[in-house]
């Protein structure tokens, strides 16, 4: 029984809290750096990186916090984290992080990670807390590499930066530009909306 | 001309919201109605430009001399918390009704991209102090007035007849993806 629940930690935030398609927090990252999967594969990486490692530092010290402070504990724990996540890769994937530019620093403040510190991490076990922030991270890192494969294929016509579709395919330049992120985005909301009630 | 052409470029071509989807948080949440979104803009815009101020000052005549630079994110995030608490303790002393209209809006900042993306900009692009706070003020413009036509539009949508999956943010989504589409079209304005 126990361990089923614990999976159950891991699950939810793969789809019934889907942190991107039904919580609707980190639309920054999702919609900006999705132009192509390895991106959005990268950004979905850090972002685990940095949420499991700060919810793990903030379960850890959640009885020692006192609760007025907590808020500027937690920015300064997750904005240290990032720091090290944005040199690591500044230093190994130079290419890579001059593709994401200032949306690596940004993931700072995205929601995903605060609303976790603070509803979960700040309340919980450290085991619970490390179970719930990689199954977001993974929810949060699925939606990314979904909407980043699609605008590739239609936007590039390749995938992972090979060629998928035959040469006679017209790319939509459009799906690569802002407005593609938008679209395709929307469209995915109201797809998943599709999905979560049929299951009902 | 230099700076009329920053502020140009940061309001209409480059918007914050929709090229480089900073503060959709907001964007979604707070554009149901045209005068939250006035409220909401006109606290983002001055929070962004006290930030642009400090976080500048900061960041050349502190952080950079002294070879901090590593601290840069810790040092630009606390000083946006700490600057909307101070503009939060100011209009609450000094103008109680304009403390009645912001104040709900205020702690949302906090957490709005737009407002480090903004510092995180400003030093990618490396604007002098002068060209760095018409980019803010440049930025808070677009923000409100991205703001404003989205609420605008919405409040108008309310008695649309939306297919069931796509009703609140999936068709705000693509609202969205509509005007990104309206506003490429300022990109061929200025050679910037």
């Amino acid at each position: 029984m126990k361990n089923k629940n614990l999976f159950l930690e891991f699950k939810k935030g793969l789809i019934a809290q889907n942190p991107v398609l039904v919580q609707f927090l980190g639309m920054c990252p999702t919609l900006a750096v999705t132009t192509s999967a390895i991106n959005a594969l990268t950004m979905g990486l850090a972002v685990i990186f940095v949420l499991v490692a700060s919810t793990f530092f903030v379960s850890v010290i959640r009885k020692i916090v006192l609760p007025q402070v907590r808020i500027a504990v937690f920015t300064i724990i997750i904005a240290t984290f990032v720091t090290i996540a944005d040199l690591f890769l500044k230093a190994k994937f130079p290419q890579l992080s001059k593709a994401l530019g200032p949306y690596v620093p940004l993931i700072v403040v995205n929601c995903i990670i605060l609303g976790r510190c603070e509803a979960f991490a700040s309340k919980n076990s450290i085991f619970s807390s490390f179970l719930d922030a990689l199954g977001m991270g993974c929810g949060f890192t699925l939606a990314l590499l979904i909407l980043g494969s699609i605008r590739e294929i239609l936007g590039n016509g390749s995938l992972f930066g090979k060629m998928i579709l035959p040469e006679a395919y017209k790319p939509l330049i459009v799906m690569l530009l802002p407005p593609g992120a938008f679209l395709g985005l929307g469209v995915m909301v109201g797809i998943m909306n599709l999905i979560i009630k049929k299951k009902r | 001309m230099n700076l009329i052409l920053i502020l140009i470029s940061a309001a209409l071509i480059h918007n914050f919201v929709l090229t480089y989807f900073l503060g959709i948080c907001p964007f979604l949440g707070v554009s149901r109605r045209i005068s939250s979104a006035v409220g909401m803009g006109i606290a983002v815009t001055f929070v962004m430009t006290l930030t642009a101020i400090v976080t500048w000052l900061l960041y050349y005549k502190f952080l950079l001399p002294f070879n901090l630079v590593y601290l840069e994110y810790v040092v630009f995030i606390l000083v946006i918390a700490s600057l909307v608490q101070i503009v939060e303790m100011v209009i609450r002393k000094i103008s109680p009704p304009l403390y009645q209209a912001l104040g709900i809006y205020l702690p949302l900042i906090t957490t709005n991209c737009a407002i480090l993306g903004l510092a995180l900009f400003m030093v990618l692009k490396e604007y002098n102090f002068i060209q760095s706070v018409f980019f803010a003020l440049g930025a808070g413009i677009g923000f409100t007035l991205a703001l404003l036509i989205m609420a605008g539009i919405r409040e108008d949508l309310e008695f649309a007849d939306i297919p069931e999956p796509l009703k609140g943010p999936g068709i705000a989504l693509i609202i969205a993806g509509l005007l990104a589409l309206a506003f490429m079209g300022f990109s061929g304005l200025l050679a910037v």
